[in-house]
């Protein structure tokens, strides 16, 4: 097996003896140098004049979008916070008023409650006095028609008594004694 | 058992020569076509939707811009931008060679020491001509760090001068070097399966265990020929770094 291997390898190198290393072979320095640059130029052209140019207006483009959008959202942002600022105040205003108006509102309708309380007490405290005058005239008006009445009695006591009609003034006299 | 050095060989597909230097089209030569047009019809393909939201493959193709760009950002700043096109290029460049050289029968463009060189070599005069734009004679300052006592100074400085000469070797042996041990490496197991599906006997029942190791071996491939190609990308990032900012 060891012959064999052996063999292999020695056939190549035996055969060309005079064969130097193929990466250091001198003579194919010139044309390798020359086609290097050829080629290496070639690509340089190539890719600063016409590769490279479209790879950056690609990112360019795509980073100054980015960049656009990003300061419209910030536009936008900012709009939404004054916009809320400014919906906060609205709500403030209106809780405000909206206090003001209860209280005004309170106080209108107990003046008015009060109002009507008093006038109300005040009539009712001139029925009253109304009403016990009433009854102070009718009760002197009682009494005179008792005076009346007794007279009128005693008169007929008498008459029937004494069988002579005393006069009222008689009376009156003897009932008021 | 195949000659694992054979997948470098170099063959002329067209025989050229140009001003007494040969230029032939080679299978390197090829590959390095091959490279260059899948890097740029796969980018244009995957950047053609054009979408805001992108598309999984446009999203590739942006992941690719953006990991460059974050490289060059974090390294150098804003004003390493300017080299932008040409890391950009380095990178896929090696990438792409280092992904496309693990397809099985293909050429590995940077499995070749002239290839590497070349790059590093591009970067380092990169490096020496742009620091002296825009520094002027204060690139020198390069070699000249803050804050060492003047009399270490002279050895501080030939230390500095050494490494910053010796760069371009390492930036380019690493990447060759790696390329060139991991095709060996698969080339290697992948023999070893076939030279024991021929043996005799029981040690054909080992079989499986080289078969699992190039499985293994390749999924560490693929680590490598992003590793490398990032690496390679960042060092360029630091080195180029110091040509804009030498005062360390």
């Amino acid at each position: 097996m060891a012959q064999k291997v052996n063999a292999g390898t020695e056939v190549p190198h035996g055969a060309g003896h005079k064969k130097v290393f193929p990466p250091l072979d001198q003579q194919f320095y010139a044309s390798q140098l020359i086609w290097l640059a050829i080629t290496f130029v070639a690509l340089y052209m190539l890719l600063s004049r016409l590769v490279l140019p479209r790879i950056s207006e690609v990112i360019d483009e795509r980073s100054a979008r980015i960049r656009r959008d990003l300061d419209e959202a910030e536009r936008l942002k900012s709009e939404t916070d004054k916009a809320l600022k400014s919906y906060e105040q609205a709500l403030a205003d209106a809780r405000a008023q909206a206090g003001a108006t209860v209280k005004e509102t309170r106080a209108q309708l107990t003046a008015e409650n009060e109002r009507a309380k008093s006038s109300a007490e005040t009539q009712l405290a001139a029925k009253v006095a109304e009403a016990e005058a009433r009854i102070v005239a009718t009760k002197s008006k009682a009494m005179a028609s008792v005076s009346d009445i007794a007279t009128e009695t005693a008169g007929a006591v008498v008459n029937k008594l004494l069988g002579t009609m005393p006069s009222v003034d008689e009376i009156k006299k003897a009932l008021a004694s | 058992m195949p000659d694992p050095i054979h997948q470098f060989d170099l063959e002329r597909l067209f025989q050229l020569n140009l001003f007494g230097y040969d230029a032939s089209f080679t299978n390197s030569s090829l590959y390095m076509v091959v490279v260059v047009v899948a890097i740029v019809g796969f980018l244009l393909y995957a950047i053609q939707t054009r979408s805001l939201v992108p598309t999984r493959l446009q999203s590739l193709a942006e992941m690719a811009y953006e990991f460059v760009a974050g490289m060059i950002r974090d390294s150098m700043g804003e004003e390493g931008m300017k080299f932008f096109p040409l890391i950009f290029t380095l990178f896929m460049f090696i990438f792409a060679a280092n992904m496309i050289g693990l397809i099985p029968g293909a050429f590995t463009v940077t499995s070749h020491v002239i290839v590497t060189a070349a790059l590093a070599l591009l970067v380092f005069l990169t490096v020496i001509i742009a620091g002296f734009a825009k520094n002027g004679l204060g690139f020198l300052k390069l070699f000249v760090p803050d804050g060492v006592p003047i009399y270490v100074l002279p050895l501080v400085s030939a230390i500095e001068v050494i490494s910053f000469f010796s760069r371009p070797i390492s930036h380019s042996l690493r990447l060759f070097a790696n390329m060139l041990a991991g095709h060996i490496t698969l080339k290697v197991f992948a023999g070893f399966i076939v030279m024991l599906l021929g043996s005799a006997g029981a040690a054909k029942f080992l079989m499986p265990l080289p078969l699992i190791a190039v499985v293994g071996i390749t999924a560490l491939e693929f680590l490598v020929a992003f590793l490398q190609a990032y690496v390679f990308t960042m060092l360029t990032c630091m080195y180029l770094n110091d040509a804009l900012h030498p005062g360390h």
